[in-house]
C-alpha cells in the first residue's frame, strides 16, 4: 500500500485492487477510485500540461469542474476519448489513460518553451500578432496555429459503441443528491408524486460523503444517507447516479446524460454506453450545491496546489492523503476542516495561512489542539517546485502592503477562496441572478420556470441550514403540483458552518510584473491578462472573456468566472454586477456526440423510403443513390460496365427501342372538389379551366415572390379531380403550400387535398416501341383519342391504373400508375411484355441525361430559388389571360423585369470535354482577379449524341446565343458556346410517332 | 423544447410536431395587380420583427392545420394560440405577464 493511501479508509474497496496504465506505466488503484484518486494514492500529482504555456499541472479539484487533469482514455479501437476528466473517470480493470499537451513526455515537454515566452502570449495575443502582414496568414500563421492548437487527440475511427435515448415524464425532478437534494426528495415523495433524483457522481450523498463526522438525527452522515436513500427507494423515487443534468430547456424540459458502461471492466455485450434522457418535469428542484473558488496568487497552478474541499474528498471518499505535509491558504472557514481532517489522519499540516485577521474561536482552538501553526492576516505570495509544489512563501498582508515573508516547506497546498453557488442550469432558463454584496457572489433571483433552488446553490452554508432548505424546497415543489405533504426536520451534530471573504488576486512580495497568478487554469489566463484586457479597452465581461479566453475552456469557467469578474470589476472601478456575468450555456459538462445522436446514426440516422419496385432493382444489380429520403436506382450496370458505360447503354436502348423506369417517387397530390379547377388556376401559373378531362398539362408552381418552386405534369381525370405530380423532393413542401393557401387565404374554396405519393407505384415507359408494346396490355383506353399529354383511368396488365401519356425523355412515353401493392407485379409484367423490344431498365442518371438532351429542367438543379419562368425559358407555361395566380404580381416587379438576369441556356464545349456542374462562368478569362462571374453550370452530362452537353444560367444568356464563354478550371480554361437548351429533336418529331 | 397548444386538436404537444410559418395577419391582397410595386414589396418582404409579443403562424404537422399564436420573442413563451381566421386578440395584461 502506498504511503498516501490510508488502510481501510474511504468508500473504496480495499480488498479489490484494480490496475490501469497512465502514460504507459502500470499503477494500482482500488475499486471505487477515480483515475485522479488512484494516481494521487500513488503519489502522482502531475497529470497534464496546460493548453497555452504547457505548464505542468495536477488535479485541482475532485469533481466534474476539473480544468487541469484532462486525460485520454481508451478501451480499444474506436473507443478512445480525449479530454476526459481524471477526477470523474472511474477506475476499471485494464483502463488505458494518457496525458495530453505534452511532447516528448509529461515531465519534459518542449512546448513548455511557450511558458518562458509568456510575455509574448498575453491577452489578445492572437488578435494582435497574427493580423499583419496579411500574406503571412495562409502560409505561416494558420498552419502553425493549427498544429499547436487543439486539446487532446481527436479520435479517428468510428465509435463502435451505441447510445440510447429515452423520454421521461415526472412530477418532480431533483438535480443533485447531496443533503439538500435528498431532503427535497423526502418532501416531494409524498401524496403519490412521481419523483426523480439524479446525481452526476457514482454515489449519492454529495458533500456528506466527504464529511463523515457530521451526524444527522443522531446518525453518522454515511449511515443517514444510506437510510434516506432506502426510504426514497421504498417510496418509489427514481434514483439515477452517473447522470448529469446537462441542460435546462423550456417548460421544465431537462436533458440528462446517464453514463452506463464507462466504469465497468467488461460492459455487457450490446449495452449502450450512455443514455440521453429528455425529461419533462412538473417541478424541478436544483440542488447542485456550490463550487469552491481557487485563490489567485503567484504559482497557484503548480501540481500539488488544489482546492481544500478536493483534498477533503480524496481523504474521506477515497482514503487518499493528497500529501503528508500540506499547507493551507484560505479566506473561508471550510478549508480549516480539511486541514483538521488531514491532521487527524496522520498528515503533518505545515500551516494554515488565512487572509483574514481573525477566525472563529473554535477553529483557532481546533488548530491549537492539533498543533497546527496558524498565520492569520497572511497570504501566500508565491510557490516553489518544478513538477510538484515544494514550498510556499507566506507573508503578512495589510491591505496592499506585504510584510516580510518566510518560506514554508510542504508537499501540497490546499486553497479556498470561498464558494460559488452552482447556478449553471438556472442560467440556462434565463433565470436572473442578483449580486449579493455580503457574500460577493451571484444568487438566484427571478425565475422563469417552475423550479426551486435549494441549499448551497442559493448561498446557504452548514448542513442544518441546507437540509432545512432542501426540505422546504421539496415541499414547495409538491405544493406547486397541487398536492400536500409535511416538511421533514433534521437535527445536525458536528455541523460545519462557515463564512469567508472574497479576494481579487492576492498581493505578492516578489516582482509583480513576473507574477503568474492563474484564474483560468486550462486556458492559462492570469490576473494580469484580465487587467491588460481592461487597460486595452474591454469594458464588458463578455469582451474581457473573448479577449483573454477566460472561462472559455471545457469547464466553462466553473472555477474562473467569478475570480475573473472580481478582477475585471476591480480594474474598472465598478461593482461586479455592473460589469456583468457571462452566460452559461448547455451542456453543463462536456457531453459525447454519441449521447446527442442516440439512435440517429448510420442506417437509422434518417428513414430510407423505398418504392414497391426497389426489391427488383436490388436483385438486378442496381446501384442506388439517395434522392430526398428515397433510395432510387441510379443505374443498372452489366458485368464489366462502369457508370458511364451503363448509362450510355441505357440511354441508347431507350432512344432506339424501349426503356423502363421506376418513377414511383414522384410526388402525387390529389386535388378534388367542386372548386378544384379554381384552386388550380390560383396555385399554378397555367390555365386549367379549358383543360378537358382526360388531358394533362405541364404545371409550373411559383412562390409569391415569382420564383419557380416546383413543376410536374398534372392530369385532369374528371371535372373536379386533378392528379398533380411534383418533384420527388418537393412533394411535402408543395402539399404544405397548397394547404396553407387553402386553409388561410381561400377557405371558401370547396377543395380537398390528399397526398397520394405512396399510394401509387409509377412506372415510366419510353421509346419508339412504347406504344406498340403497351397497347395490348391496356383495357379501357380509346387509342384514337389518346394523344401525347392524355390521361385515363383504365387497367394495365389487368391492374387498375391511371395511365398518363407524357414524356420526360423526348421519346413516346407513358407513366403507368397502379396501387402501390401492385407495383412490383406491374413492373414484372411490363418487363415480360417488353422482351421482344429488348426492354431496358434504366435509373435516375439515364433519366437525367435524356431529359437534359431535351432541355427539360429539373427544379432545384437548373433552378435555385432565384429563377423566374422567364429566366428558365418557360414563359409559355404562364396563363397570360389569368388575372391572378400565386406569384403573378411579382413577375412585373422592377427587379424581375430588369435586364441582365441570369437565363438558362445550353453550353457546348469547344474541345468536347465534360464541364463540371457548379463551375463558374466568365466572359473574359484574362481579366484581373477576382473575375466577374456571370453564371454557373447547372447540368452537365455525356450524351447520346457523341459529345457532352451542359446547361447553365448566364447573365443575359438569351441575347448571347452563339457567343463563347469561358469556364476557368484548375487544369485550364474551357471554352464553350452558348446554345439552345434543346439539344435533341428540337421539332419534337419523335413525340408524334 | 416548447409545448404548444393546437387549437384544433385542443391538445398541448411537443414542439417537434409543429413548424413555424411566418408572421400572422398578413392577408394576401384580394387583387395583387392593384398594388404598387412598393405595396407589393411590403407585402412580400416587410415584417414586424417584434421584440416581445409577436403574432405568428404555426402549423401542427400532426393534424395539418395552420393556426395563429402570440409568442414572446424574448422569453420564447407562447402567450396564446388561436384558430386561423379568428380576429387578432388584444394582448391582455395577465397574458403579457
Ligand atoms: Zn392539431
Amino acid at each position: 500500500m502506498s504511503r498516501y493511501r490510508i488502510p481501510g479508509k474511504g468508500r473504496v474497496d480495499h480488498s479489490a485492487p484494480v490496475s490501469f496504465t497512465f502514460d504507459g506505466k502500470t499503477y494500482r488503484g482500488l475499486r471505487g477510485d477515480s483515475v485522479a484518486s488512484a494516481l494521487l494514492a500513488n503519489g502522482v500529482h502531475l497529470m497534464g500540461r496546460s493548453f497555452k504555456y504547457h505548464r505542468p499541472r495536477g488535479a485541482v479539484s475532485a469533481g466534474s469542474e476539473e480544468p487541469n487533469a484532462l486525460i485520454g482514455t481508451s478501451r480499444g479501437a474506436g473507443r478512445f476519448e480525449p479530454n476526459t476528466r481524471a477526477t470523474v473517470q472511474e477506475l476499471r480493470a485494464g483502463l488505458v489513460t494518457e496525458s495530453q499537451n505534452k511532447w516528448p513526455n509529461l515531465s519534459f515537454d518542449v512546448g513548455a518553451i511557450n511558458d518562458r515566452a509568456y510575455m509574448l502570449f498575453s491577452a489578445g495575443f492572437y488578435y494582435k500578432t497574427f493580423m499583419w502582414p496579411k500574406s503571412f496568414w495562409d502560409k505561416i500563421y494558420e498552419p502553425v496555429i493549427r498544429g499547436a492548437a487543439g486539446l487532446g487527440k481527436s479520435p479517428t475511427e468510428p465509435d463502435p459503441d451505441h447510445y440510447a435515448s429515452r423520454y421521461l415524464h415526472t412530477d418532480v425532478l431533483i438535480v443533485g443528491a447531496g443533503p439538500a437534494g435528498i431532503a427535497a426528495a423526502l418532501s416531494a415523495a409524498q401524496s403519490g408524486a412521481d419523483v426523480t433524483l439524479v446525481d452526476e457522481n457514482p454515489e449519492m450523498g454529495g458533500s456528506l460523503l466527504s464529511d463523515p463526522a457530521v451526524q444527522i438525527d443522531g446518525k453518522p452522515a454515511w449511515d443517514w444517507v444510506e437510510g434516506q436513500l432506502g426510504r426514497l427507494r421504498a417510496a418509489g423515487v427514481r434514483l439515477m447516479t452517473r447522470t448529469t443534468a446537462i441542460g435546462y430547456y423550456h417548460q421544465n424540459m431537462v436533458g440528462l446524460c446517464q453514463r452506463l458502461t464507462d466504469h465497468l471492466d467488461n460492459p455487457p455485450k450490446g449495452a449502450p454506453r450512455e443514455r440521453m434522457w429528455r425529461v419533462r418535469a412538473g417541478q424541478v428542484v436544483l440542488a447542485q450545491g456550490a463550487l469552491e473558488k481557487p485563490l489567485v496568487f503567484d504559482g497557484n497552478d503548480r501540481p500539488g496546489v488544489m482546492l481544500a474541499s478536493a483534498a477533503q474528498t480524496y481523504l474521506h471518499k477515497y482514503g487518499v492523503k493528497v500529501g503528508n505535509n500540506p499547507a493551507v491558504i484560505t479566506s473561508h472557514d471550510s478549508a480549516w476542516y480539511a486541514a483538521f481532517d488531514l491532521s487527524d489522519n496522520g498528515a503533518k499540516v505545515a500551516a494554515i495561512i488565512d487572509t483574514r485577521d481573525s477566525v472563529r474561536p473554535d477553529l483557532a482552538e481546533g488548530a491549537r489542539k492539533r498543533g497546527i501553526e496558524v498565520l492569520n492576516g497572511h497570504t501566500v505570495t508565491t510557490t516553489k517546485g518544478r513538477l510538484r509544489v515544494k514550498s510556499v512563501r507566506a507573508a503578512p498582508v495589510r491591505g496592499t502592503h506585504v510584510g516580510t515573508g518566510r518560506s514554508i516547506p510542504c508537499d501540497c497546498l490546499l486553497m479556498s477562496g470561498g464558494w460559488t453557488p452552482s447556478l449553471h442550469l438556472f442560467s440556462h432558463t434565463k433565470g436572473s441572478l442578483a449580486w449579493d454584496g455580503a457574500s460577493n457572489t451571484f444568487l438566484p433571483d427571478r425565475k422563469t420556470e417552475e423550479c426551486e433552488i435549494a441549499g448551497a446553490g442559493r448561498g446557504l452554508w452548514g448542513y442544518e441550514a441546507v437540509l432545512a432548505d432542501g426540505a422546504a424546497a421539496g415541499l414547495r415543489a409538491l405544493e406547486g403540483l397541487g398536492r400536500a405533504g409535511h416538511e421533514g426536520r433534521f437535527t445536525v451534530a458536528n455541523d460545519r458552518p462557515g463564512t469567508g471573504v472574497s479576494h481579487t488576486e492576492l498581493p505578492t512580495d516578489g516582482n509583480a510584473g513576473k507574477a503568474r497568478a492563474f484564474i483560468d487554469f486550462q486556458n492559462d489566463v492570469t490576473a494580469k491578462d484580465i487587467r491588460l484586457a481592461v487597460r486595452e479597452g474591454m469594458r464588458s465581461i463578455e469582451h474581457v472573456k473573448r479577449y483573454t479566453t477566460n472561462g472559455m475552456a471545457t469547464d466553462q469557467g466553473k472555477m474562473s468566472n467569478i475570480n475573473g469578474l472580481m478582477i475585471a470589476a476591480d480594474a474598472l472601478g465598478k461593482q461586479p454586477p455592473q460589469v456583468g456575468l457571462t452566460t452559461f450555456r448547455p451542456p453543463y459538462t462536456p457531453t459525447s456526440f454519441g449521447a446527442f445522436c442516440g439512435y440517429l446514426r448510420g442506417e437509422t440516422f434518417q428513414l430510407t423510403r423505398k418504392t414497391p419496385i426497389d426489391p427488383w432493382a436490388e436483385a438486378n444489380g442496381a446501384v442506388f443513390e439517395p434522392v430526398a429520403q428515397w433510395r432510387r436506382a441510379w443505374y443498372f450496370p452489366k458485368p464489366g460496365e462502369d457508370m458511364h458505360a451503363a448509362v450510355l447503354r441505357e440511354c441508347k436502348a431507350t432512344r432506339a427501342s424501349l426503356g423502363i423506369f421506376d418513377a414511383s417517387t414522384l410526388g402525387k397530390i390529389e386535388v378534388a372538389g367542386p372548386d378544384a379547377v379554381e384552386f388550380m388556376n390560383r396555385m399554378y401559373t397555367n390555365p386549367w379551366t379549358k383543360l378537358a378531362p382526360g388531358r394533362c398539362r405541364y404545371g409550373l408552381l411559383l412562390g409569391e415572390d415569382g420564383f419557380i418552386r416546383d413543376d410536374g405534369v398534372i392530369g385532369r381525370l374528371s371535372p373536379d379531380l386533378f392528379h398533380v405530380t411534383t418533384t420527388t423532393g418537393g412533394a411535402a413542401r408543395v402539399l404544405t403550400m397548397m394547404e396553407d393557401y387553402l386553409q388561410t387565404e381561400w377557405p371558401e374554396l370547396d377543395v380537398w387535398l390528399t397526398s397520394t405519393t405512396e399510394q401509387w407505384a409509377t412506372v415510366a415507359l419510353n421509346g419508339p416501341n412504347a406504344l406498340t408494346m403497351l397497347k395490348p396490355l391496356v383495357e379501357g383506353v380509346n387509342w384514337d383519342d389518346f394523344p401525347h399529354m392524355s390521361c385515363a383511368e383504365c387497367t394495365v396488365a389487368g391492374l387498375p391504373a391511371r395511365l398518363f401519356r407524357l414524356s420526360f425523355t423526348g421519346e413516346v412515353g407513358f407513366e403507368v400508375n397502379v396501387p402501390a401493392r401492385h407495383g412490383l407485379t406491374l413492373w414484372k409484367a411490363l418487363m415480360e411484355a417488353g422482351k421482344p423490344y429488348d426492354i431496358c431498365p434504366y435509373g435516375t442518371e439515364t433519366m437525367h441525361v435524356l431529359r437534359a438532351e431535351k432541355g427539360y429542367i429539373i427544379v432545384g438543379q437548373d433552378t435555385d430559388g432565384t429563377v423566374t419562368p422567364a429566366d428558365a425559358g418557360l414563359e409559355w407555361a404562364i396563363g397570360k389571360a389569368k388575372k391572378d395566380f400565386v406569384g403573378k404580381r411579382s413577375l412585373s416587379r422592377p427587379d424581375i423585369v430588369a435586364k441582365g438576369r441570369k437565363q438558362l441556356v445550353g453550353l457546348l464545349t469547344e474541345d468536347g470535354s465534360l464541364l463540371q456542374e457548379g463551375a463558374q462562368i466568365v466572359l473574359d478569362p484574362n481579366q484581373p482577379k477576382p473575375m466577374k462571374m456571370v453564371g454557373h453550370v447547372t447540368s452537365s452530362y455525356q450524351s447520346t449524341m457523341g459529345h457532352p452537353i451542359a446547361m447553365a444560367v448566364i447573365e443575359g444568356g438569351f441575347d448571347k446565343m452563339g457567343e463563347t464563354v469561358f469556364i476557368p478550371m484548375p487544369d485550364g480554361v474551357r471554352k464553350a458556346k452558348i446554345t439552345s437548351t434543346v439539344f435533341y429533336d428540337p421539332q419534337n418529331e419523335r413525340l408524334k410517332a | 423544447m416548447l409545448l404548444i397548444h393546437c387549437p384544433y386538436c385542443e391538445d398541448t404537444l411537443p414542439e417537434l410536431e409543429f413548424t413555424y410559418a411566418g408572421e400572422a395577419h398578413i392577408a394576401r391582397p384580394a387583387d395583387p395587380s392593384a398594388l404598387s410595386d412598393e405595396e407589393w414589396r411590403d407585402f412580400l418582404f416587410i415584417r414586424t420583427n417584434a421584440r416581445g409579443p409577436h403574432y405568428e403562424r404555426w402549423r401542427h404537422v400532426g393534424c395539418g392545420r395552420f393556426f395563429n399564436a402570440l409568442r414572446d420573442t424574448v422569453s420564447d413563451r407562447f402567450l396564446m394560440t388561436y384558430k386561423a381566421g379568428e380576429a387578432r386578440p388584444t394582448l391582455t395584461q395577465e397574458a403579457a405577464e
